[in-house]
């Protein structure tokens, strides 16, 4: 690269710029067909107008223990001289816009809550609230009995929890095994693998919210999901390769690429909440294991769908021309596989396992929010790393490990407000012990 | 640079260019005693994924000597470097420096103790100037401690002393026109000359060279030569990894080969290159030619041209470069020798006409 | 729209406190990616670390000012030792997962309900600021249209910034940086010329960490707050970007990175405000507007990483990577 002509390293790099701003266009329209829909029916929280008058809101969601919003509640904001009152919507959110940053007394008026409910106890009632960088502050008011002590039998409940972790890993292990398809084959770690999961779940809601029906919703959010590989791939990461970019550089793009679709992506969903269809459902007694119904098909779907990964992984000519690449590309492309189809491959097939993990996730957190796949990304992150970086059924494996294990913390006394530490906390001490992860090889020096 | 004329160091009041003393203790097979050795390594072993890569049961590297380690591909030998310079370890075995152990000692250290070695990727720093890199090496630089590295009166003076030093080495290496250029605009064989260069710096006992040659334009190999054969002269060992037994038999005052992780002879050059086993490592069917002779190499280059199924000795393979086959004709100077290589090469012009160009390989 | 003011708020970011604050926090990125070559996502854990040190040994123990300065830099002297024994050994990727991981972990604990009577929990806390201020050596009134007490942490705040880059020069010129730009480039070079890689990487960790925990107590002291939400892992994004704008083995690029970020945001932030007060833009709503300013950040940094990895500042030839 480094003795490419002048000229024709500008013009490769017009061109690189040219797809680059492909992949934004293509992101954007992407998105632009969720947008109208998800503003038409969706509740998001619209501004007051007062909200409008000021460049600054505080705002939040009021909702039960039982996570049913809480309405006609009102809640008052002061300052020095300024007082701004609302009125929790239908939906439980409320929106006060205020004109200066600073630090506000809030306060909720228990005499407007509705029977039977009462704030939590240890909820500060007024409390002071302090902008920081952002121009909305969200305040949260919990209600009912606060955490409630689990009076469940120890075993029950150790049974239950390793049954959800373990759908809990699956799910996550479908993104993480297309993250370290990606890694394998490209060397890229891929930190905008988080918005690709977030995207599955919100196509869903919007597809769904276009009145289409439920199956079609689902399929056309993993052949979107699966797009977006592709636009990833052909407009953004395949340029940077022939550029022959470097991996840490790469990563940081990758960096770039996520706040930019993690944003456009609450630019048009906006910053609140949302519920896919059949989100609610009552937990159903199976022999000694009592699990929700959305649980258990997320557990068989993910069991299912992994089980077919492998079987093309290990079975099938393209499985084995990945795997073939993953383990050195140069070669791979000498004997005559080639390279940048499989890649492209693996980059559609991740899009589509991170969009149908992002749906799953949907059901299992539940909720669709524009933040949902980087709050899980670190737990892919370590689900791959715990296995081995690369290795495929490493991600797997150290992905089920993680699920529990952010499952069986909560067991064993940690608070819910930790679990995902526990579970970070787990990888740290595994690459301490064992560096090359459960799966991983060394590697020779010079 | 006429090496005659050079002091001797040691209070032994020895020559080493000159010195004939037998180099092994007693008899001469693989794993012998030597009279006088530098590292000792016993039942080192390491194995990848169920492959023994090394597995060596006992060596001794001879003090003052030039030492080759040969092997065909995936003998062991870069691993066996790695092993000894503590960049990685074994599954077994113990190994000493003159004496200290060097189990469980990490690589730094080692390269503290005086045994330095450089890499099969060269690796200079591009970002940083040629003269940067040779700072680099320095080993006495009180200024590299965080404590004392905002006082510029601690470590300006040795900083002086030692850039006095590199631009020494550099002239030598014949790089101290290159010295503020960034090392990535060096050629392939001046990263070489300034790795060894650098490594210099450290102020080692023993030089270990990992394929010092390869990448090398030919017309800076004689020239590569001649400085390992200088290192010998200032008082320093040298252990080479090197594919071309060509140049091995130049230089080196013994030969350790290597195959399958294992020793499998060791002895001075002449007689190492006609033994059956190394013959058997290297070229498997074709062994009944010696490759310590010339013709030998000739008679083998063209049998090996005549064997389609053969990829030894072929562009990709690299073990005899033919040009330095055509070379061989020309009687070597002796040691030490500054004759430019480009007269030689002339004078070759009317043998190598047909010759395909230069098979070194290019490992970068 | 009035642009006197959109261009007077975004001068004034220029010297504001946080500009400050994330200059150096930028600066101990420098110093571990830009020179040591160490791929640390979790600058906003140090932060995090630094403001939440001296937040609690001020709230929960009443120690004086200095004590909890100190108390907060050898929390992040400990936190970086912690990080850097399992990690230091690793490849670059594992570094980045694991202190990414770790800023996560410090977020976590500070955010948990179990935690609420010594960190305050999602609210954070408040009110540590006082012992600070009462050394202000400004009598109230109008220092260049500011009041004593914006003044002077601005003074404090430029004048910590401007130590540390100087500091931070010397220590690069030294044979001590040397190594270290040698360990940026191939660290099994510089360990086969008998450097102690490890103890050097440890170093620069620890140094880019107190930086980054100094530049946590700068950024609450204004506020006179500390929350979690802050500490998120895009600050620590943020950061990246403002790196890499000024340029990554520069003194004065995280400086000149920082001014160029805020006073971009504030820019983007008036105009667009502007616009939609004025009716010119009616398919944004102000809420958008502030979300659109990060889709910028997330574009910039990816066309900078790609376009002008040596940024402003620096000189392309001297990049490790590119």
């Amino acid at each position: 690269m480094r003795s490419t002509p002048r000229g024709l390293s500008q013009r490769r790099r017009g061109r690189l710029l040219k797809v680059v701003g492909a992949v934004f266009a293509a992101v954007a329209a992407l998105l632009l067909i969720v947008a109208p829909a998800s503003q038409a029916t969706s509740p998001s929280p619209t501004p007051s107008p007062s909200a409008t008058t000021f460049q600054n809101s505080i705002s939040g969601f009021l909702r039960g223990d039982d996570r049913a919003p809480i309405a006609d509640v009102t809640i008052t904001a002061k300052k020095d001289d300024f007082t701004g009152t609302a009125t929790s919507s239908a939906n439980g959110s409320w929106t006060i816009g205020v004109p200066t940053q600073g630090t506000y007394v809030v306060e909720l008026d228990e005499s407007t809550l509705p029977e039977g409910i009462k704030l939590a106890e240890g909820q500060e009632n007024p409390r002071e609230v302090t902008f920081s960088q952002t121009s909305n502050l969200s305040v949260i008011f919990a209600f009912g009995e606060g955490i409630v002590v689990q009076q469940q039998d120890f075993g029950q409940n150790l049974i239950n929890r390793l049954v959800a972790g373990l759908s809990f890993g699956l799910l996550l292990a479908l993104a993480s095994v297309g993250l370290s398809l990606i890694f394998g084959t490209t060397g890229l770690t891929n930190f905008a693998h988080g918005e690709m999961v977030t995207l599955g779940a919100v196509l869903v809601f919007a597809f769904n919210a276009m009145n289409l029906p439920f199956w079609l919703a689902i399929v056309l959010a993993l052949l979107g999901g699966g797009l977006f590989g592709y636009v990833q791939d052909a407009g953004l990461w395949k340029p940077l390769r022939r550029r022959g970019t470097g991996l840490v550089p790469m990563m940081i793009v990758s960096i770039g690429l996520a706040l930019a679709v993690r944003y456009v992506i609450q630019f048009f969903f906006g910053g609140a909440t949302q519920q896919l269809p059949y989100a609610q459902s009552s937990e159903i007694q199976l022999g000694p294991i009592s699990i929700s119904p959305n649980n258990l098909w997320s557990l068989v779907i993910s069991a299912v769908v992994i089980a077919i990964l492998g079987i093309v992984l290990l079975k099938t000519r393209l499985g084995k021309a990945t795997r073939a690449v993953a383990d050195n590309p140069a070669l791979a492309a000498a004997s005559g596989i080639d390279v940048d189809s499989v890649i492209r491959i693996v980059w559609v097939t991740g899009g589509m396992l991170a969009a149908l993990g992002g749906i799953l996730w949907a059901y299992y957190r539940p909720g669709v929010t524009f933040d949902m796949g980087s709050q899980i990304l670190l737990l892919i992150f370590a689900g791959v790393t715990l296995g081995g970086l690369g290795t495929v059924w490493g991600a797997l494996i150290g992905s089920i490990i993680v699920g529990i294990f952010v499952e069986l913390t909560t067991v064993f006394g940690l608070a819910a407000d930790l679990k995902y530490v526990g579970a970070l906390f787990i990888m740290i001490i595994v690459l301490l012990i064992r560096p090359q992860g459960i799966l991983g090889r060394r590697e020779r020096v010079g | 640079m006429s090496t005659q004329s050079e002091e001797p160091r040691t209070s032994e009041e020895v020559n080493y260019m000159t010195d004939t003393r037998p180099i092994a203790a007693g008899e001469i097979a693989p794993g012998c005693k030597k009279r006088d050795p530098i590292v000792v390594a016993e039942n080192v072993t390491r194995s990848f994924g169920g492959i023994n890569a090394v597995d060596v049961e006992y060596l001794e590297i001879p003090r003052h000597k030039i030492t080759a380690l040969i092997g065909p591909n995936g003998a062991g030998k870069t691993t066996l470097f790695n092993l000894l310079t503590g960049f990685d370890t074994p599954n077994s075995g113990k190994w000493q420096f003159e004496g200290n152990s060097l189990a469980g000692v990490s690589s730094y250290k080692v390269a503290r103790m005086g045994m330095v070695r450089t890499f099969q990727l060269t690796k200079v720093m591009g970002k940083l100037t040629v003269m940067e890199n040779m700072r680099l090496g320095a080993s006495h630089q009180s200024g590299e401690r965080l404590s004392k590295a905002l006082f510029k009166g601690i470590w300006g003076g040795q900083e002086k002393k030692i850039t006095e030093e590199a631009n020494v080495l550099l002239a030598k290496f014949k790089l101290d026109a290159k010295k503020d250029d960034y090392a990535a605009s060096l050629s392939g064989g001046q990263r070489k000359l300034l790795e060894m260069a650098r490594s210099l710096m450290v102020q080692p006992k023993l030089v270990m060279l990992d394929e010092p040659m390869a990448g090398v334009n030919p017309a800076l190999t004689q020239s590569l030569l001649d400085h390992i054969k200088n290192l010998k002269a200032e008082g320093m060992t040298v252990l080479f990894v090197e594919h071309d037994m060509h140049m091995v038999r130049h230089i080196a005052d013994w030969v350790v080969v290597m195959a399958e992780g294992k020793i499998v002879a060791e002895g001075p050059p002449a007689e190492v290159m006609k033994n059956p086993a190394v013959i058997d490592a290297y070229l498997g069917a074709h062994h009944d030619v010696d490759l310590g002779d010339s013709e030998g190499i000739k008679e083998l280059a063209a049998e090996l041209v005549a064997d389609k199924e053969s990829i030894v000795g072929t562009e990709n393979a690299g073990i005899i470069s033919l040009d330095v086959v055509a070379a061989e004709t020309d009687e070597p100077k002796g040691p030490g020798s500054d004759s430019p290589v480009r007269g030689r090469r002339s004078a070759e012009e009317p043998n190598r006409g047909e010759q395909p160009p230069s098979t070194a390989k290019d490992t970068e | 729209m009035d642009f006197g003011f959109i261009f007077s708020s975004a001068a004034g970011e220029l010297f504001s406190p946080t500009t400050a604050a994330y200059a150096l926090a930028t600066l101990g990125l420098a110093v571990h990616f830009g020179y040591a070559g160490l791929l640390n996502f979790g600058q906003a854990g140090f932060m995090a670390v630094g403001a939440y040190g001296f937040a609690i040994s001020t709230l929960t123990f009443g120690v004086p000012f200095f004590v909890g300065l100190l108390i907060a830099v050898v929390c992040s002297a400990i936190f970086a030792l912690l990080l850097g024994i399992p990690t230091l050994r690793l490849r670059a990727d594992y570094l980045a997962i694991v202190t990414i991981a770790a800023a996560e972990i410090v977020r976590y604990i500070v955010t948990t309900n179990q935690l609420t009577a010594i960190t305050g929990s999602a609210n954070g806390l408040a009110a540590f600021e006082g012992d600070f201020y009462a050394m202000n050596p400004f009598p109230p009134g109008s220092y260049m249209g500011m009041n004593n007490r914006d003044f002077f942490i601005r003074i404090v705040a430029w004048a910590v910034v401007a130590l540390f880059c100087t500091l931070v020069w010397l220590l690069m010129r030294s044979p001590w940086g040397r190594v270290l730009k040698g360990i940026r480039e191939d660290e099994n070079a510089v360990r086969s010329l008998g450097k102690n890689v490890y103890a050097y990487k440890m170093q620069a960790l620890i140094i880019g960490g107190v930086l980054g925990a100094l530049a946590g107590m700068i950024f609450t002291l204004p506020r006179g707050a500390v929350q979690p939400a802050n500490y998120g892992t895009e600050l620590t994004f943020f950061l990246y970007t403002c790196l890499l704008l000024g340029g990554l083995g520069t003194v004065l690029g995280p400086v000149v990175g920082a001014m160029i970020f805020w006073v971009v945001l504030s820019l983007t932030q008036g105009i667009l405000y502007g616009l939609i007060e004025s009716g010119a833009i009616t398919w944004l709503n102000t809420v958008q507007a502030g979300q659109l300013r990060y889709i910028l950040v997330g574009v910039a940094l990816m066309l900078l990483m790609i376009f002008r990895p040596q940024g402003v500042l620096g000189n392309k030839k001297e990049l490790a990577f590119a």
